[in-house]
């Protein structure tokens, strides 16, 4: 089967033929979950596009793999709603919204003691697929793992296992795919051969849920991103939040220090302050980069000075996280 | 969606691939039941050949009576393992995810720690049998192959292995530690054990009504036991440890 071309025709929420969706995939609108005076998350709205690569980050208790639980249907919310694949999350929707979905837990939790095929099996059992061994290669030949087959899990790498746990959740060709923490515990080979199976399900239109507290993972592989620490931070993609969050800024490095830095970076068109970094670095505060860099670049060859750099900053997501998550623990202690 | 018997086979089929690989269950189901068949076998050749007909049918009862603590011991160890087992093991998650109601998951479970009883128990019995016919006295022989006898290990071995599978499964969806299920599954499977030994023993005559009297009981409670445990049966505890 061409999981890129496997879609659910008439159904409600799933995308069309032309590929145009006719509602998000997934709608979140204020859900809470509390167990007891223990808040997981709260008040969390947002919503995913069918195809997207939807990163869901937060430090450890953040609750995102309690959202993921909420919206696979494993838990209750305790407030709020959420269209999950195009069925209302509710108890009595719990069965139709799992057919349509697949979760992949931190942990694969494959059993150890059966062949890899034999796992796949039960699996394809119970999401009832008709043409089961067919399914079951396609989803082996999707994490490149055919010929382990016959292999005992417990003999598989801990990298071998999250693919076996990638296939599975492939089984019953989900509207939305859920990878809870799929790195976490890999070394960076393994890590890097599942952001390669990530990759490749995005370019063949799967809609993925990923949380993860790996920034450059997200940074990599999503779309957008929301930042979760109890209470939705941000959310939106990472260049969009690195603007949002950070003001635009020029690095400039000279050889030798500038004698009068005032003199040369004042009245620059759209530079708003100055600072200084190390020896002969300046960090420029700039409205605009277009008009600023060739500005700031006349400026220092006017001065006489030895040009060694002039180079917009960059602010990784891991920038953005930090700035958000220490603000959050900031708040928190006052 | 309806009620899935392919769902229901998928569970029993992978539990029943997973016991051939799993030592303990093994031993469990090879070496206990070979107890319970050679004492027998050894206590009815014990028995002299003057006996009163009291005494000899007292023995007889005595020596059958291991015959059911085979349907009644070793499914509760199966059956206390089965979901706190998967999620000591992390792999009930993955499979409360799927589409599968928590009656065929815990009718899937039932059947797997069933079927193997059930061949365990009859083989065991056919066994005894055999050798009482060819090798024990013929007084011997004849108290073995009396009719309520027979009664009670044919009617009763199913009923009791249900009753201790739904025991140990409920205990099992309530633990949190396989060791201790298992502990508790096999004292609460011996309860119904005691009236049946009361009627190996003859202290209840064992009539053909009050025998199917106590079945149909079993029966029943082997039925309300795949309810309730059905309704015991929390996904979100058995996920987070807490409470929906």
């Amino acid at each position: 089967m061409d999981w890129a071309a496997s879609t659910r025709e008439g159904e409600p929420g799933q995308p069309s033929q032309n590929g145009k969706q006719s509602t998000p995939a997934l709608v979140v609108e204020h859900l809470s979950k509390h167990f007891g005076e223990r808040v997981a998350f709260d008040d969390v709205s947002f919503e995913v596009g069918y195809g997207e690569v939807f990163g869901f980050l937060g430090p450890n208790g953040a609750g995102k793999t309690t959202m993921v639980r909420a919206l696979g249907t494993l838990i209750a919310p305790s407030s709020g709603t959420a269209v999950v694949a195009g069925i209302s999350l509710s108890l009595e929707h719990g069965q139709a919204i799992r057919t349509r979905i697949s979760i992949m837990p931190e942990t694969p939790g494959l059993y150890l003691r059966l062949t890899v095929a034999e796992n796949l099996e039960c699996f394809a059992g119970l999401y009832e697929l008709a043409n089961a061994k067919e399914r079951i290669t396609d989803a082996l030949r999707a994490v490149n793992l055919v010929d382990r087959a016959n292999d005992p899990c417990r003999s598989l790498s801990k990298g071998l296992r999250q693919r076996v746990g990638l296939a599975r959740a492939l089984l019953n060709d989900p509207a939305v795919l859920f990878l809870d923490e799929p790195t976490s515990g890999l070394d960076p080979v393994a890590a890097r051969e599942v952001h390669e199976l990530i990759d490749s399900l995005r370019s063949r239109g799967v809609t993925i849920f990923l949380t993860t507290h790996r920034l450059e993972e997200a940074e990599r592989l999503c779309d957008r991103v929301a930042i979760l620490n109890t209470t939705l931070q941000l959310i939106g993609r990472p260049d969009e939040l690195r603007d949002r969050l950070f003001k635009k800024t020029l690095d400039v490095r000279v050889r030798a220090p500038l004698n009068d830095p005032d003199r040369v970076f004042q009245c620059l068109p759209a530079v708003e302050g100055w600072e200084h970094g190390e020896q002969g670095e300046y960090v420029l505060k700039v409205s605009d980069l277009a008009i600023a860099t060739p500005g700031v670049t006349r400026a220092l060859v006017a001065s006489g000075a030895d040009v060694l750099l002039i180079a917009e900053s960059r602010h990784s997501l891991e920038d953005v996280y930090l700035e958000l998550i220490d603000e959050d623990v900031e708040v928190g202690t006052k | 969606m309806s009620f899935s018997w392919t769902r229901i086979r998928a569970i029993s089929q992978k539990e029943l691939r997973d016991y051939r690989h799993n030592r303990f269950i093994i031993y469990t189901m090879s070496f206990l039941p070979l107890i319970f068949v050679i004492l027998p076998i050894v206590d009815i050749f014990t028995i002299p050949a003057v006996v009163s007909s009291q005494r000899l049918d007292t023995r007889v009862g005595l020596s059958l009576l291991y015959m059911l603590l085979i349907p009644t011991i070793v499914p509760s160890a199966l059956a206390a393992y089965s979901v706190v087992g998967e999620r000591e093991q992390g792999t009930l998650e993955p499979v409360l995810i799927t589409p599968i109601r928590r009656e065929e998951f815990l009718l899937g479970k039932a059947l797997a720690a069933l079927i193997p009883t059930l061949g365990i128990a009859y083989a065991t019995f056919g066994l005894f049998l055999g050798c009482a016919a060819l090798f024990a006295k013929p007084a011997v022989a004849s108290a073995v192959f009396e009719s309520s006898h027979l009664l009670v290990q044919l009617l009763f071995i199913p009923l009791l292995a249900g009753w201790s599978i739904w025991v140990g499964i409920a205990i099992s969806a309530r633990s949190s530690d396989v060791r201790v299920a298992q502990q508790l599954g096999t004292l609460a499977s011996l309860p119904p054990l005691a009236i049946v030994a009361l009627m190996s023993l003859n202290v209840i005559v064992p009539t053909f009504a009050l025998a199917f009297g106590l079945g149909a009981g079993l029966l029943l409670l082997d039925g309300l036991g795949w309810r309730i445990v059905s309704v015991m049966f929390d996904r979100e505890r058995l996920v987070t440890g807490n409470r929906a």
